[in-house]
C-alpha cells in the first residue's frame, strides 16, 4: 500500500511539469510574462504558428531528428547485427567503441566536435547536426538490435539456407522480419534523442536552431505561451506513438 | 552451395561494422583526437592557434576552474545519492507488486521525456519562482518566510538533476530487481529470515548490479550538466559545463576549452573505474 503511493507520488513528482507546461499553454496572460494563471484561453493554439523563427526552429527540430534517425538506425541495426550474431577479429573492440559513445558526456561529444570543426573550417549548420545525432543515436541503436539478435534462434536462418535461400534472400525474408522489432525500437530512440538534444545541438549547429535551441534563448525575454502549446502537443504525438507502437508489438 | 555462402559468410560481419565504424571514426575518436591536439596548443583566434604542445593548459584549466569542478562532481555525486534513494523504493514495487501493469508503470516513469528536458527544467523553473504557484499560497497562508526561496539555490539545482535523471536509475535499478525474482526471498522466509534479513542480505545484494549501472548512467551525465546549474541555480551555482561552453563561444579560446573538457573527462572515466573496482567490477556485471 505505502509502496504503491510512493510510486505513484514519484510519478506524480515526474509528470508535474509537464502538467506545468501543458496549463500554461491554455493560460490567457501577456506572452512575455506567462507566469500567473489568468484564465482560460485556446488563442495559443489558434495562433500556433505566429512566430515564423520558433516554428522554422521546430520544422529543423523535425527534419534533423527524421535524418538522423534513419541514418543511425541502418547504421545500427548493420552493426547490431554483427555484434550479436558473428564472432569476429575486432568485436570485442567495436562493443567497447559502441559502450564509449553511449558513455561519454554529451558536452565531451560536443566539444570534441566542434574541436574538429573549427581546426578544420568546417561550416557548422543542419548537416554536422546530423552527424552529432547519428553518432550518438547509432549506439543505442546497436545495443537494442544485439540483444535482440541474440534471442534469436540461428536454426531458423540455417533452415531457410538448407532450403537454398542465397544470403540476400535470407536477410531479407528471414533476418530483417525477425529484428524489426528491435530497429523499430531503435528508430523510436534514435528520434526521441535527436528531437530532445539540447548540448550536443549547441555545440554543433553553428547558426541553425532548433526547438529546444529556441527555447533555451527565449528564456531571457520571456518564454511565450506557442512554447507550452508546441510542447505539448509534442508530447501528445509521443505518447500516441508509443502507445501505437506497444500495441503492434503485443499483437505481433 | 557450401563454399558460395562460406566465402562471403566469414567476411559479412566487417561489411556490416564498416558503415557503422566509419562514422563513429570521423564523429567520434578524429574529433577526440583533433580535441586532444587542441587542448596543448597556444595562440588565438586572430593571431591563429599552433602547435606547441602547451601542458600549461591544463595546469591553469585546474588553476582557474578546480573549485567549479570539484563543484560539479559534488553536485553529481549529491544528486545521483538523491536519484539511487528516489528511484529504488519505486523500482522495488514496481518489480515486486507491480502485477500484470509493470510495464504501464515503467512507461509513466518514461513519459515526461516527451517532453524536451529543456522544457521541463524551464517548467520547473516556472513552479518554484518566489511568489509562484507552489511557494506564493504557502507565503501567504504565513507558512513560509516572504524572503524563503526555492531557485537560485544549490538545492534547486540538485534535485532538478535528480530529477531530469531519475528514469536512468529507475530502468536498471528495475531490470536487475524483476531478475531476482519471488522465490529466493521467499526461501529465505521459509528458512526464517526476518523480512529486512530477507532483503539486505538476498534482495539488495542481487540488486547491485542495477545499482551500479544507474550511478554510473546518472553520475556522469549529471557531473557534465550544465542546463540545470544555468536555469534552477544561482550566480554560485556554476558548473564546469558552462564554463567549456563560455570558454568555447563567449572567449573563443579553445585550446583551454578543450584542455578543461579532456580533464572533465578524464575525472569521470577515474570515478567511475575507480567506483568500479571498489564495487568488484565482475561481480557487478553479473560474469560469474
Amino acid at each position: 500500500m505505502i509502496g504503491r503511493l510512493y510510486t505513484w507520488a514519484l510519478v506524480g513528482w515526474l509528470l508535474l511539469p509537464v502538467a506545468v507546461m501543458a496549463v500554461f499553454g491554455f493560460n490567457d496572460a501577456d506572452p512575455r510574462r506567462n507566469v500567473r494563471w489568468d484564465g482560460f484561453t485556446l488563442h495559443w493554439y489558434a495562433h500556433l504558428l505566429d512566430r515564423p523563427d520558433l516554428t522554422r526552429a521546430l520544422l529543423n527540430s523535425l527534419a534533423i531528428a527524421l535524418v538522423s534517425a534513419a541514418v543511425a538506425t541502418v547504421l545500427g541495426t548493420l552493426a547490431g547485427l554483427a555484434l550479436g550474431r558473428h564472432r569476429f577479429r575486432g568485436r570485442g573492440s567495436a562493443n567497447v567503441l559502441v559502450l564509449m559513445t553511449i558513455a561519454c558526456p554529451e558536452l565531451v561529444l560536443g566539444a570534441a566536435l566542434l574541436s574538429l570543426f573549427v581546426t578544420l573550417n568546417v561550416p557548422r549548420g543542419f548537416g554536422t547536426v546530423v552527424a552529432a545525432h547519428v553518432m550518438v543515436a547509432l549506439g543505442f541503436v546497436a545495443v537494442t538490435v544485439r540483444a535482440r539478435v541474440g534471442a534469436l534462434d540461428p536454426a531458423v536462418e540455417e533452415a531457410a539456407r538448407d532450403l537454398g535461400a542465397g544470403p540476400w534472400t535470407r536477410f531479407r525474408l528471414i533476418t530483417l522480419p525477425l529484428i524489426a522489432p528491435g530497429a523499430v525500437a531503435g528508430a523510436l530512440l534514435a528520434f526521441t534523442l535527436s528531437i530532445d538534444d539540447f548540448v550536443l545541438t549547441g555545440f554543433t549547429a553553428g547558426s541553425t536552431v532548433t526547438f529546444p535551441l529556441w527555447v533555451y534563448g527565449s528564456l531571457r525575454t520571456g518564454v511565450p505561451p506557442q512554447v507550452n502549446a508546441l510542447g505539448t502537443l509534442l508530447f501528445a504525438a509521443g505518447v500516441l506513438v508509443a502507445a501505437l507502437s506497444a500495441r503492434s508489438r503485443r499483437a505481433s | 552451395m557450401a563454399r558460395r555462402s562460406r566465402t562471403p559468410g566469414r567476411a559479412a560481419p566487417y561489411w556490416l561494422v564498416l558503415p557503422a565504424g566509419l562514422w563513429l571514426a570521423a564523429f567520434f575518436l578524429v574529433p577526440l583526437a583533433s580535441m586532444a591536439s587542441l587542448s596543448l596548443q597556444s595562440g588565438d583566434l586572430v593571431d591563429g592557434f599552433e602547435q606547441t604542445f602547451r601542458w600549461q593548459n591544463y595546469r591553469d584549466g585546474l588553476d582557474v576552474y578546480g573549485p567549479v569542478l570539484g563543484r560539479s562532481l559534488g553536485y553529481g555525486l549529491a544528486a545521483t545519492l538523491l536519484c539511487a534513494l528516489l528511484a529504488y523504493p519505486a523500482a522495488y514495487w514496481i518489480a515486486f507488486h507491480g502485477g500484470r501493469r509493470r510495464q504501464w508503470y515503467l512507461f509513466l516513469i518514461v513519459s515526461p521525456y516527451f517532453v524536451s528536458f529543456v522544457l521541463r527544467t524551464i517548467a520547473w523553473r516556472q513552479l518554484l519562482t518566489d511568489e509562484g504557484p507552489l511557494l506564493g499560497p504557502l507565503k501567504d497562508a504565513g507558512l513560509l518566510d516572504a524572503g524563503f526561496r526555492v531557485l537560485d539555490t544549490s538545492g534547486a539545482v540538485i534535485a532538478g538533476l535528480a530529477y531530469n535523471f531519475l528514469p536512468f536509475m529507475v530502468l536498471p535499478v528495475y531490470v536487475a530487481l524483476a531478475r531476482v525474482g519471488r522465490e529466493l526471498p521467499e526461501a529465505a522466509r521459509d528458512l526464517y529470515a526476518s523480512r529486512t534479513q530477507a532483503f539486505l542480505r538476498v534482495v539488495l545484494p542481487l540488486s547491485a548490479p542495477g545499482v551500479f549501472a544507474g550511478v554510473v548512467l546518472t553520475f556522469v551525465p549529471m557531473s557534465a550538466d550544465y542546463v540545470n546549474a544555468e536555469v534552477l541555480g544561482g550566480p554560485g551555482d556554476t558548473m564546469i559545463g558552462s564554463v567549456v561552453r563560455a570558454e568555447y563561444f563567449d572567449n573563443s579560446a579553445y585550446p583551454a576549452a578543450s584542455a578543461l573538457s579532456f580533464t572533465l573527462m578524464a575525472v569521470l572515466l577515474l570515478a567511475v573505474l575507480g567506483y568500479a573496482r571498489a564495487f568488484g567490477a565482475r561481480r557487478v556485471l553479473g560474469e560469474p
